[in-house]
């Protein structure tokens, strides 16, 4: 129901997400999806990729500021609307989300969010039989 | 081999009041040494005092205080109580104004010197069998020589590594199994951060046991952060070039302030505007007089430095009085809009949370005609960095903390660890880029 996501925090200085995206690409890590939250003093990266455990190494063993965390994966049929009604239903079932994101993959629509309560999410999940992605069939889907 | 507890036991252990005959002794000795000095015998004539004037330590009150300036007005050599055929050494501490200062040693003042830091380290349990690695700068800095004299004449291996080249120094650390390092805080912080990064752990690789710090205002929390780093007790030094250098003052096992060797110095604390003595517990300027000095004794000098004399006896048994760490230095005081701050208040709050590293940097500007604060602070490796809020909410605490200390409303800055200055010397925490009227 969870997939690994890397989130680094970055400075609001030029070069500083473009050494990150070289550690990652040096070392072979192919990038899936990627978003960034900034003010204006800093940012916030989040990067889903294959191997995410390896890529959390690397850029810790760089000195990057780099946290490993868990967020949800939600798969969406490439309909109109899917991911509308997807968040109507956290809304309706009082679930507060911390953020979210989706993107396209091969066809396949994947919101990505994270929320402080996940045990309720994954209730939420299997009483309303929304269909989520298991990481192993994300690097499957590249 | 076993050894005594202490390295000099009749002085260490003397009573207060042999320590105080002493005292009036030493000082009666010095003010007649001090009528060969130029700048004295004139001080001396302006206000009518003579040598029969001191009685007791008390009356040192009668004597003008001396300060940094009149040892800029007397470079290099016009304050000096001997001729300079009876000189053998010389340091120097460069000035950012005006010339610098100088102070010249003779070679019995170069022993005493030796013997009072040996003094140090016996007391917090160097023995001859330890090595002894110093990452002091040599040269014209007392932290370089005045150590490695004093290593060297209680008995120990002394390494006289020097400043910077981090990876030789841990090389060296492990070869030569080095037991006592002397550095700077920020220094023996960087010594840690590389270890790391080469896979060395210091209680596994190392035999590191002792470490002497100073030179640099730090925290309790800071040293207690770079004791857990090492493995190691760290152990709070106060020197000063004026004042020889390194072993006016060094805290005993207790780690509760710094005994400084009466014998040598006589210690006041005085109000840094009225310059009227204050009570034993109260922060004010140290003034220091030195009382076992040949070459260039000084009388009543205005260190600029703030702290306070701790109260009461030390268990250690030694009864010289105790300095609490310096509170910062008059110098560095920050006035920003009219409000007193030193770095080291900022220091304190920032140690408190766990979420930092140690490294910050305080930046001062002029915007819109108004004068702003900025701290930069390090996150420390490993913490969550996915939580906006979290952070957001980090930030604003700082804020606020820091405004309860300093009474001005700074903006915080969260950077990533390693993205501030890391200075192979003394860090850089304060930068005024304020405009200047
Ligand atoms: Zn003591």
């Amino acid at each position: 129901m969870t997939v690994h996501q890397l989130s680094i925090f970055l400075e609001n200085r030029s070069g500083t997400l473009v050494k990150v995206l070289k550690l990652l690409k040096d070392q072979g890590i192919q990038l899936i999806a990627s978003t960034i939250a900034d003010t204006a003093e800093y940012g916030i990266c989040r990067i889903i990729c294959s191997e995410p455990v390896r890529a959390f190494d690397i850029l810790r063993d760089a000195g990057v500021a780099v946290s490993l965390c868990e967020v949800f994966a939600l798969e969406l049929d490439d309909e109109p609307g899917r991911a509308a009604d997807a968040i109507g239903i956290f809304a309706a079932e009082g679930l507060s989300i911390a953020y979210l994101y989706s993107f396209l993959l091969n066809g396949k629509g994947v919101l990505i969010f994270r929320t402080d309560n996940a045990d309720k999410a994954r209730d939420v999940i299997k009483r309303n039989t929304l269909s989520f992605i298991p990481e192993k069939d994300l690097s499957k889907l590249l | 081999m076993s050894y005594g507890e202490y390295y000099n036991p009749e002085i260490e252990t003397l009573s207060r009041s042999g320590i105080g005959a002493l005292q009036a002794e030493r000082l009666r000795a010095t003010v007649r040494h001090c009528m060969n000095s130029p700048f004295y015998a004139k001080r001396f004539k302006e206000c009518g005092l003579t040598p029969d004037d001191i009685k007791s330590p008390a009356d040192i009150t009668k004597i003008p205080f001396t300060t940094k300036q009149d040892l800029r007005d007397t470079y290099p050599f016009g304050i000096a109580s001997v001729p300079l055929d009876k000189c053998v050494r010389l340091h120097s501490s460069s000035g950012t104004t005006g010339n610098p200062t100088v102070v010249l040693h003779s070679a019995r003042d170069l022993d005493n010197w030796s013997t009072a830091v040996a003094r140090c380290l016996w007391m917090v349990g160097c023995r001859p069998e330890d090595v002894f690695q110093n990452t002091s700068g040599y040269g014209m800095f007392t932290g370089g020589l005045g150590f490695q004299y004093g290593a060297e004449k209680l008995g120990m291996l002394t390494v006289p590594a020097g400043a910077g080249n981090t990876l030789r120094q841990i090389k060296f650390f492990t070869d030569l199994r080095t037991t006592v390092v002397h550095a700077i805080p920020s220094y023996a912080a960087r010594i840690f951060e590389v270890m790391q990064q080469q896979g060395i752990d210091p209680r596994r690789d190392t035999a590191l046991r002792i470490l002497a710090i100073g030179a640099e205002p730090h925290s309790a929390d800071t040293r207690k952060r770079i004791e857990d780093m090492l493995g190691v007790k760290a152990y709070n030094s106060f020197g000063m070039s004026e004042m020889c250098g390194p072993g006016v003052a060094f805290e005993c096992k207790e780690q509760n302030g710094m005994h400084i060797w009466e014998d040598y110095y006589i210690v006041e604390i005085v109000d840094p505007v009225t310059l009227e003595p204050v009570p034993d517990g109260e922060v004010g300027e140290l003034v220091l007089t030195t009382i076992n000095r040949e070459a260039m004794p000084l009388l009543r000098y205005r260190t600029r430095d703030l702290t306070r004399i701790l109260p009461g006896e030390c268990p250690c048994g030694r009864k010289h009085k105790r300095l609490d760490r310096m509170k910062g230095r008059s110098d560095d005081m920050i006035i920003l809009r009219g409000v007193n701050i030193f770095p080291i208040q900022i220091e304190t709050v920032l140690m408190g949370y766990e979420e930092l590293a140690s490294d910050y940097l305080i930046t001062l500007e002029t915007l819109d005609d108004n004068d702003f604060m900025t701290v930069d602070v390090e996150l420390r490796e490993g913490i969550n960095v996915d939580d906006y809020n979290r952070l957001l909410k980090l930030e604003k605490d700082i804020v606020r903390r820091l405004h309860d200390e300093i009474l001005i409303t700074p903006k915080v800055r969260l950077v990533p660890k390693g993205s501030l200055p890391v200075s192979e010397g003394k860090a850089v925490r304060v930068k005024d880029l304020r405009k200047q009227y």
